[in-house]
C-alpha cells in the first residue's frame, strides 16, 4: 500500500473542523495522516449557536460537534490550544510554539477571523489585555466570560449595531440586564438592511427593552479598576459596568502573508481552493478570498470544505467551488429577520416590491432583476422566508404576480405555522414522524432537507409534508441549513439537472441505464436512480432505447402493482369506464377461477383484482383477454367520464366518447409521474375533471374547457384552464401537446400540479397555445410517435422477455459437495 | 449460540446464473429457508434473507446497484454484502455465502 500523505489543517473552527469531518466521511483517513492546529483548547463546536448559549436558550453541551476524544478515535492529531507559528513552504513544515513541527504534503489554512477592535481610549491596560468588564464575542471562552460577568452587571453597553452586536445585546438582555446598543451608523445593521427595515428593527428591539443609540461614535471606555462607562464624540457619556465590542471582524491572514502567499483582503484562492502561488496549500472559510469575495456565513464555508474534501480524497477530483449566494438570519427569538442578496436596486430595470405594516413591525422588500430574486429583506414574517430563500438560492423564475411571494395562499401558509405546534404533533403522516423527531435530527446536524428526510424518513412517503419539514429546518437551523445540490438533479445518483442530463445523453448517445451510469456517474449504479433514468431514456429514444429490465421498479418488470403481502393487483383497461356484459362475465370468471381474494371498483372507474401471486399473472391476463390498465406505473392511467350527452339530461357534450378516445390514444404513454384524467359533459363536473392532471369539461356553445394541474390526493388543487377549444379533435390534440411538454420538462416523480405551478400557467399557455417558441408542431409529432410505439405490456405474459420473468420461488438443482471455501 | 464451526453447513447448486436476469433477484426455496439471490451487474451474486425485516417485503423484487438493495415495499435500503441497513433502523438482513462456479452454476452455502 502506498505511503499515506500528510494533511495538515490550520484552524479547527466552523470551516477547518468541518473539512476534517468531510475528509473522514470520504474515508480520507486511508489516504492521509491528518494533523489539526486549533487555537481553542476544545474539540469543535457550533460557533453560530453561541448567541443561543449567551441568551440561555441553548445549552453549551448541545453545541459541541465533536469532543477531543473524537479526534483521537479517528486517528486525527489535534494540537488543541496551539496556535500555528509559521509556515515553511520550502521544507513544507508548519511550526508552532513548544518545538512543534508538522511536515505536510497538503496544507489547508482555515484560520477564520478575529474581532476587530477600534482604536478607543481605555479599552486595554498597559499589558495590552482587555480591562475588566470589556469583552468581545467570538469564542466559547468569550461567551462564558460574558455570562459570568453579566450576572453581576446592571447596565451593559454593546458597541456595534450589526448582526453580532444585536445578538449579543439580545442574549444579555435575556439574562436580565439593562442593555444599550451604541451604533455609529445611521440605522441598525446598515450593511444588510435599508433604512426602513433598520427603523422597524430598532422599534422591535426597543419593544423588548434594548435601548438603541444611533449615529453615536464611541471615543473612550471609562474605568476605575473595572468599566464604569463610555464617552462619545459629542461629549456625552453613558454609565455602564460592562462593555461588549462587536464592531466587525478582521480576517486572520498574517500567517499566510508571512508564508509569502498572495493575500488581498483574504487569502486569494482559485476555483479549486488552492492558493495563487502554491498548489499544495489551500485556504477555505472566512479567511479565503474567492473571485474577490470573502464569506462569513456558514453555508459557503461548508460548501468549500466539502468541495476540497472531494478533491483531495479523489471522490470528485474535478470538483470546483463557484461563488455562493449569501443570506443571513438574525438569531433573536421572536424577531424574524431574513436578509439575502442586494438590499437596494442596483441595475437598470430592477423592480422593487415592498410591503410595510409598521404597527406589527412587518416589512417585506423584494429586489427583482430579470424575473429572478436579486435580494430580499423580510422582517416580522417567518412564513414567507423559507420559500423566498429557496427561490433566491435556486435562481427560480418568480411568479408574475409578485404578491404571491409576499402573501402565500392560505393553503401554503399552513405549513410554516409548524413553529407553534407541540413537539408531539405528527408532521409526516406517511411515516408517523413527529415534529420533535425532526427538530432533534436538525439539531443533530442534519441541515439539508434531504438529510433530515433521510435521517427521520419524514417526507419520504407522499412528500406532501416537505414544505413543513423545510419550514422546521429553517426555524431550527436558523440560516444554517445548506442547500442540497442534489435537490436540483433529475435523479440523486447522477449530478446533473434534467436539461443537462438530456443534453449529455444525446451528445454521448447513451441508450441504456448502465451506459448512463458508466459515462456520467463513474459506473456507480445508484439503485434509487435507475427507474428515473429508465423513464427518461424511453422518452428520449423511444424504440431505440436499450431496455434493461433491472432498471425498472418491480411493478414495471411484471406490469402489475405490488401489494403489502408481495402479491399483485391486476386492473385491466376499461376505456372511459364503459363496460360490456361480456367483459364483466370474463372478469367474474377469472376472479372465481383464481380465487381472487378481493375484487374492488376503483376510483378511476375500473375493476381491480387484488391478491394475485406473481407467477399467476400471465395466466390471469390470458384468461381476461383485456389490455393492461397501467395502474402500476408512471404513465397515462385512466380517463374517468360521466355519461354526458349520451344519457344525462344536463349533458352538453359527449364526455364518454371523448374519454374513450383519449384513453385509446394515450394508454401507457410514460410520463414523469402518473397521469389521471377525466372528461365531464357539463360544468356540474360529476367526473371531477377540475381536480385531475388533465381534464376536459363541456360548456355551453359546443366548447370544451381544458384543465391542467388539478389534484385531489395528498394535495388538493383546482386545475388551471389551459384553453377553451371547439371539438374532440382539438381536446385530444391539446392534451397530447401538454403531455409531451410534461414528458420533456417534468422532473422525475413531479406530478402535474407541481409542474404547472413551477412552470406557470401563463408560460404554458404561451408555449402550448400561442406557440410562442414555435415547438407545437414538433411536440405533436413526438407524442404521435410515442402513441404509435405503444405495445400492450401484458403481451409479455405469453412472450416473456426472460423465461423466469414471472417466476415465484425457485428450487435448487440439488446438494453439492464444496471442497474449497467458497468466495463471495 | 453455535459457532460457524459447529454449524452444519450445506451447499446447494441453484443452477445456472443465467436463470436470474442481470441486475435482478429471484427467490430460491431451499428446504425450509427462502433465500433472495441477486445477480448484480458485473456478474457477481449475493444472497440475503427473502423478506424485509420491516414489513416482510419481497426483497428479491427490489432494485439493486452500487452494492445496495432497496426493498420494493417501503424503500428501505440495505448493504447487499453485509445486510446492514442504510439510513433506517431496521435490523440487518441475514446474508449467505454464495458464488458462481467455473461452469456458471450458482453455489449457495446454508447453515440449517
Amino acid at each position: 500500500m502506498a505511503k499515506k500523505q500528510r494533511l495538515v489543517v490550520i484552524g479547527n473552527g466552523m470551516a477547518g473542523a468541518r473539512f476534517v469531518e468531510d475528509i473522514l466521511t470520504r474515508r480520507g483517513n486511508h489516504l492521509f495522516d491528518i494533523v489539526v492546529f486549533g487555537d481553542e483548547p476544545y474539540g469543535n463546536y457550533n460557533r453560530i449557536r453561541l448567541s443561543g448559549v449567551l441568551a440561555g436558550t441553548d445549552d453549551i453541551d448541545d453545541i459541541f460537534y465533536h469532543p477531543l476524544a473524537w479526534y483521537q478515535d479517528n486517528g486525527v492529531t489535534l494540537h488543541a490550544g496551539v496556535r500555528a507559528g509559521w509556515i515553511d513552504r520550502v521544507c513544507k513544515v508548519v511550526h508552532a510554539a513548544g518545538g512543534i513541527a508538522e511536515p505536510y504534503d497538503k496544507l489547508v489554512i482555515a484560520t477564520g477571523s478575529t474581532p476587530y477592535i477600534p482604536s478607543l481610549d481605555g479599552v486595554t491596560d498597559e499589558t495590552g489585555a482587555f480591562k475588566t468588564g470589556v469583552f468581545v464575542f467570538r469564542t466559547l471562552d468569550d461567551c462564558q466570560g460574558m455570562i459570568r460577568y453579566a450576572t453581576h452587571s446592571r447596565k451593559i453597553a454593546v458597541i456595534g449595531g450589526g448582526l453580532l452586536g444585536l445578538e449579543a445585546a439580545w442574549g444579555l438582555r435575556n439574562r436580565g440586564a439593562e442593555v444599550h446598543v451604541v451604533h455609529v451608523g445611521p440605522y441598525l445593521m446598515d450593511r444588510q438592511l435599508d433604512p426602513s427595515a433598520g427603523a422597524l428593527l430598532k422599534q422591535a428591539l426597543e419593544n423588548v427593552g434594548v435601548s438603541i443609540h444611533l449615529e453615536t461614535r464611541t471615543m473612550a471606555v471609562l474605568d476605575e479598576r473595572h468599566v464604569t462607562g463610555l464617552t462619545f464624540s459629542d461629549g456625552s457619556t453613558l454609565d455602564c459596568d460592562m462593555v461588549v465590542i462587536a464592531t466587525g471582524i478582521r480576517l486572520n491572514v498574517d500567517l499566510a502573508k508571512q508564508a509569502g502567499l498572495l493575500v488581498n483582503r483574504g487569502i486569494v484562492v482559485h476555483d479549486d481552493l488552492s492558493t495563487q502561488n502554491d498548489p499544495d496549500v489551500y485556504a477555505i472559510g472566512e479567511c479565503a478570498q474567492h473571485r474577490g469575495q470573502t464569506y462569513g456565513l456558514v453555508a459557503p464555508l461548508w460548501r468549500q470544505a466539502g468541495i476540497l474534501a472531494d478533491r483531495l480524497t479523489g471522490r470528485n477530483p474535478k470538483a470546483i467551488y463557484r461563488r455562493s449566494k449569501v443570506s443571513t438570519t438574525l438569531k433573536v427569538v421572536g424577531l424574524d429577520l431574513l436578509v439575502m442578496g442586494d438590499k437596494e436596486p442596483d441595475h437598470e430595470g430592477d423592480e422593487v416590491v415592498t410591503f410595510v405594516e409598521p404597527s406589527r413591525g412587518v416589512y417585506k422588500k423584494l429586489i427583482v432583476r430579470d424575473g429572478t430574486l436579486a435580494g430580499a429583506i423580510v422582517l416580522g414574517d417567518s412564513h414567507v422566508a423559507p420559500r423566498l430563500l429557496q427561490i433566491f438560492d435556486r435562481e427560480e423564475i418568480l411568479p408574475e404576480n409578485r404578491a404571491e411571494l409576499l402573501f402565500p395562499s392560505a393553503e401554503k401558509s399552513e405549513a410554516p405555522g409548524v413553529g407553534d405546534l407541540p413537539d408531539t404533533a405528527q408532521i409526516c403522516n406517511c411515516n408517523g414522524v413527529s415534529k420533535g423527531e425532526i427538530v432533534a435530527a436538525v439539531i443533530a446536524g442534519h441541515c439539508s432537507l434531504k438529510g433530515v428526510c433521510a435521517a427521520t424518513r419524514a417526507g419520504t412517503g407522499c412528500g406532501s409534508c416537505k414544505p413543513q419539514i423545510q419550514a422546521l429546518l429553517s426555524l431550527v437551523a436558523g440560516g444554517l441549513e445548506v442547500d442540497d445540490p442534489a435537490a436540483h438533479y433529475y435523479v440523486p445518483g447522477v449530478a446533473l439537472t434534467k436539461a443537462e442530463l438530456i443534453k449529455a445523453i444525446r451528445a454521448r448517445d447513451l441508450r441504456s441505464v448502465s451506459a448512463v451510469f458508466n459515462a456520467l456517474a463513474d459506473g456507480n449504479e445508484d439503485p434509487g436512480s435507475k427507474p428515473g433514468l429508465a423513464s427518461l431514456l424511453k422518452t428520449i429514444w423511444g424504440q431505440a432505447y436499450e431496455d434493461e429490465r433491472d432498471a425498472r421498479f418491480i411493478n414495471d418488470r411484471v406490469h402489475a402493482n405490488i401489494q403489502n403481502d408481495g402479491t399483485f393487483s391486476v386492473i385491466p383497461r376499461i376505456y372511459g369506464g364503459v363496460v360490456t356484459p361480456r367483459q364483466l362475465r370474463l372478469i367474474a370468471d377469472v376472479a372465481e377461477k383464481y380465487h381472487v381474494p378481493m375484487i374492488k371498483i376503483t376510483g378511476g372507474q375500473r375493476i381491480d383484482l387484488l391478491g394475485i401471486p406473481k407467477e399467476q399473472l400471465p395466466a390471469v391476463w390470458e384468461d381476461l383477454g383485456m389490455p393492461s390498465g397501467h395502474a402500476y406505473t408512471k404513465a397515462f392511467r385512466t380517463c374517468k367520464t360521466c355519461v354526458g350527452s349520451e344519457f344525462c339530461r344536463y349533458g352538453l357534450g359527449d364526455s364518454t366518447g371523448l374519454g374513450i378516445r383519449i384513453e385509446k390514444r394515450f394508454q401507457g404513454i410514460e410520463t414523469p409521474h402518473k397521469l389521471k384524467l377525466a372528461t365531464a359533459g357539463c360544468p356540474r363536473n360529476c367526473s371531477e375533471a377540475t381536480t385531475k392532471d388533465l381534464g376536459a369539461i363541456a360548456i355551453e356553445g359546443d366548447k370544451w374547457e381544458i384543465y391542467v394541474g388539478g389534484a385531489a390526493g395528498s394535495r388538493v388543487r383546482k386545475g388551471d384552464v389551459l384553453c377553451v377549444v371547439d371539438s374532440h379533435d382539438e381536446v385530444v390534440n391539446c392534451m397530447g401537446r401538454f403531455m409531451q411538454y410534461y414528458r420533456e420538462h417534468g422532473k422525475y416523480q413531479e406530478r402535474t400540479y407541481d409542474f404547472v405551478e413551477r412552470i406557470g400557467i401563463d408560460q404554458l399557455r404561451r408555449v402550448l397555445v400561442d406557440d410562442a417558441e414555435g415547438i407545437c408542431q414538433r411536440l405533436d409529432r413526438d407524442i404521435q410517435a410515442a402513441v404509435d410505439a405503444y405495445v400492450d405490456p401484458w403481451k409479455e405474459g405469453s412472450d416473456p422477455v426472460h423465461p423466469d420473468q414471472f417466476a415465484g420461488a425457485l428450487a435448487p438443482l440439488g446438494q453439492v459437495e464444496i471442497h474449497a471455501k467458497p468466495k463471495g | 449460540m453455535a459457532t460457524a464451526m459447529q454449524c452444519k453447513s450445506q451447499a446447494y447448486n441453484l443452477g445456472p446464473v443465467t436463470k436470474i436476469p442481470e441486475g435482478e433477484g429471484r427467490v430460491f426455496q431451499v428446504g425450509p429457508t427462502a433465500v433472495a439471490v441477486f445477480r448484480v451487474r458485473g456478474n457477481g451474486v449475493r444472497a440475503t434473507q427473502a423478506l424485509c425485516p420491516h414489513e416482510a417485503g419481497p426483497l428479491a423484487d427490489g432494485l439493486v446497484g452500487a452494492g445496495q438493495l432497496i426493498c420494493p415495499l417501503h424503500g428501505f435500503m440495505f448493504e447487499l454484502a453485509t445486510g446492514k441497513p442504510i439510513g433506517n433502523a431496521c435490523p440487518a438482513l441475514k446474508t449467505y455465502e454464495i458464488r458462481v462456479d467455473e461452469t456458471g452454476d450458482i453455489l449457495l452455502r446454508l447453515d440449517h
